[in-house]
């Protein structure tokens, strides 16, 4: 997963000594050469589709837009340097484009899906269940409450079970190694890549017919530690190849034996990066449909418990209410949409913030712990 | 800080995790438990891949056994009328990965060259974030996204290049049988949700090309485009193959954004015309087949969840194996 990623980035610094030149500076003499080159293509692909012709404003006039801008671009290039500069300055006006265009995705997705969602946000939503809900009921009738819980609960679970598991192997493949770390670390990227739905199929194959374990919110709850291991894994050992060597030798050199250096000196100096992990973990399992549609099917009503019966899901809830054909029905779908969003964004934001201190970095209140403890 | 790696200092007593500093007396039997438990966690992992594949094999064994070789090759899917096969939905997967791939890749490219390359310092963590973010949203999001908004935007699109471009290979088009539920539609919110995965790692693979030859290349005279056309690009071949390829993997076993978007069609000649109403995956087969199927079409289901398991782990492996060779992935990780 690319999220994974972020730690890293965030970790470490140029390794270096070697500061590589970076020419950022944006030349003015560019700005005003690509800026005007813009206005004056979208005025002119403007002119041509709406007032010369009846074409109206399409993809077309875009398209055009565009390659006149670039012809506009080389051309103020040739004009004022030479042919040299010109290709740059056009491949500046392409990369700059790009770039900007990375952004429309997420605002557009985020946009649309708070307009769609946000009408049908109230507190009924979050405190009543579907069971009452007919086809035509408005939004201020029922809710999601039992998508919530079970949502909650599944992800609990993959969490209880993938997190203890992800962070022994990272510890494995950081700490102890051996002959059988490069085929586990082989694997661990090849279950990143496993597709959701296989997941879920191996859980239907393994749990529910051959252990005779039931449609159940436990059974979703194993399809989704088997995405989860992957990210928790991954992120863990990145972040546990940070803690500096020289830590772990002062504890072997104090007699201290590898288990209790692992336990009292790499694992809380990482804290803060395994919790990254944790919080990745969860964010890349809370919108998983396919495996719960296999290992759950999802209710209507309430059913607090994961481990017996039928249970609902945020994502499950969404899905099955969007294919209807009534509109209150899709405006349910959207605000559930919205609350996954919402999660999803609060999550990565948290893991960002987290992930963006250093390794052994101690929070206000531990400090104000380990204070009373007299130990800082 | 890079960490102090004590196997710099203990160079000349070989290689590898295992000369980390150790203590030199025998390991206490604290320590024997921990290693053999976080041993265990390792070869747990192992296992449960082998179990994966164990178990989807073992269930898909019914209807193999039934289909024979014509599971290769029959186009259609009724597992309880006897005749099905994965052909359709194979090729259906197989133009929705690559037609997202054509879209992503470039913009990828050039997206992650703007990161490491043009865009100034304040806006290069910015954009890092987004382009992270955009691959937390969850698939289900991009599928309601892409249905509702994105679809009425891009079948114009789909018309307009049917009508003008129809005499290329895949671009025909029966107008009556309408642009909506398309294999394109579906490509597109293909390649945004592989986007940032591509991007991602062509970032972290341009942002290691060598500064001393950039600033050769800039020595002698060269443009910023010079520096990336000669030395950059060159650079990241390998790394951008490779992060292609896990676009590819991805692309191949997305479920549920496909599932909601398109209208499924065992029909081989509507398949292939991809701007048509009409596409399938095997990934979206399985979501749409699986409650309504007896315990032979849960077999039939199964075998083709194993066939979509070992394509996707084929594809990641090869991209390991590419980035690995390639002169800048020695040293990145996908």
């Amino acid at each position: 997963m690319a999220i994974v990623e972020l730690v890293r980035d965030d970790a470490t610094t140029a390794p270096d000594a070697a500061r590589p030149i970076r020419f950022r500076r944006v030349e003015r003499d560019d700005v005003l050469a690509i800026g005007g080159a813009a206005v004056a293509a979208s005025a002119l692909a403007w002119l041509l589709f709406t007032r010369f012709t009846a074409a109206g404003v399409n993809l077309g006039m875009f398209v055009v837009g565009y390659v006149v801008f670039l012809l506009l671009v080389w051309g103020i290039g040739r004009e004022q340097y030479d042919a040299v500069r010109a290709r740059d300055l056009v491949a500046r006006a392409v990369f700059w484009s790009v770039g900007l265009l990375l952004i429309v995705p997420m605002v557009a997705i985020t946009v649309y899906t708070v307009a769609k969602g946000v009408a049908a946000l109230t507190p009924n939503f979050f405190l009543e269940d579907q069971s009452r809900v007919g086809p035509l009921s408005p939004p201020s009738v029922g809710g999601a409450s039992q998508a919530i819980v079970g949502t909650l609960e599944q992800v609990g679970l993959a969490t209880l079970i993938s997190v203890p598991l992800g962070v022994l192997v990272a510890v494995f493949l950081n700490e102890v190694g051996g002959r059988l770390a490069r085929p586990v670390r082989m694997i661990v990227d090849a279950m990143s890549a496993i597709p959701s739905i296989v997941a879920g199929l191996f859980i239907f194959a393994a749990f529910i017919l051959a252990l005779g374990g039931q449609l159940s919110g436990f059974a979703a709850a194993l399809a989704l530690s088997v995405l989860m291991l992957p990210t928790v894994t991954r992120t863990t050992e990145v972040v546990l190849r940070l803690v500096p060597g020289g830590l772990r030798e002062a504890g072997l050199a104090l007699g201290a034996t590898e288990w209790s250096t692992t336990r009292h000196v790499v694992l809380p100096t990482a804290r803060s990066g395994i919790v990254t992990a944790v919080i990745l973990g969860v964010a890349r399992v809370i919108g998983e449909t396919a495996p719960l549609l296999l290992t759950t099917l999802g209710a209507t009503a309430m059913n607090a418990n994961p481990f017996s019966g039928k249970q609902s899901a945020l994502p499950l809830y969404v899905y099955r209410l969007f294919q209807l054909p009534q509109e209150v029905a899709i405006q349910r779908a959207w605000t559930g949409a919205l609350v996954l969003l919402l999660l999803v964004l609060v999550l990565f934001v948290t893991a960002r913030i987290i992930g963006g201190r250093g390794a052994g970095h101690i929070s206000r209140f531990r400090r104000a712990r380990l204070a009373r403890e007299g130990l800082a | 800080m890079q960490p102090i790696d004590p196997t710099i200092a203990l160079e000349g007593f070989g290689p590898g995790v295992e000369d980390r500093v150790r203590p030199v007396t025998r390991r206490s039997g604290a320590d024997r438990w921990f290693r053999g438990v976080v041993t265990g966690a390792g070869a747990f992992t192992l296992l449960l891949m082998g179990l994966i594949g164990l178990f989807l094999l073992v269930r898909s064994m019914d209807a193999l056994r039934a289909a024979g070789p014509s599971f290769l090759t029959t186009a259609a899917w009724e597992p309880d009328g006897g005749a099905f096969g994965i052909a359709a939905v194979l090729l259906g997967t197989a133009l929705i990965a690559v037609v997202a791939l054509a879209l992503a890749v470039p913009v990828a490219i050039a997206g992650s060259i703007f990161i490491t390359d043009y865009a100034p310092a304040r806006m290069r963590t910015p954009l890092v974030w987004l382009v992270d973010l955009l691959a937390a949203v969850p698939s289900l999001i991009y599928g309601l996204w892409g249905r509702a908004y994105l679809q009425p935007k891009i079948i114009p699109i789909s018309d307009w290049l049917s009508t003008h471009l129809g005499f290329i290979p895949f671009l025909d088009a029966d107008r009556a049988a309408g642009f909506a539920a398309s294999t394109f539609v579906a490509s597109v919110v293909v390649a945004l949700m592989v986007l940032p995965i591509c991007t991602a790692v062509m970032r972290e693979v341009f942002s290691q090309a060598p500064p001393g030859e950039k600033e050769g290349a800039l020595a002698l005279g060269g443009t910023r485009w010079g520096v990336i056309r000669t030395v950059v690009i060159p650079f990241g071949r390998g790394g951008m193959v490779g992060a292609s390829m896990l676009g590819l993997g991805r692309a191949l076993g997305e479920t549920i954004a496909i599932t909601l978007i398109i209208s499924p069609t065992f029909d081989l000649g509507r398949l292939t015309r991809i701007l048509e109403t009409g596409g399938n995956s095997i990934a979206s087969l399985i979501a749409l087949r699986f409650s309504e199927s007896s315990s032979f079409g849960i077999s039939a289901l199964m075998a083709a969840g194993l066939t979509l398991f070992v394509i996707t782990l084929l594809v990641n492996a090869a991209a390991s194996i590419v980035v690995a060779r390639s002169r800048s992935g020695a040293a990145t990780e996908i």
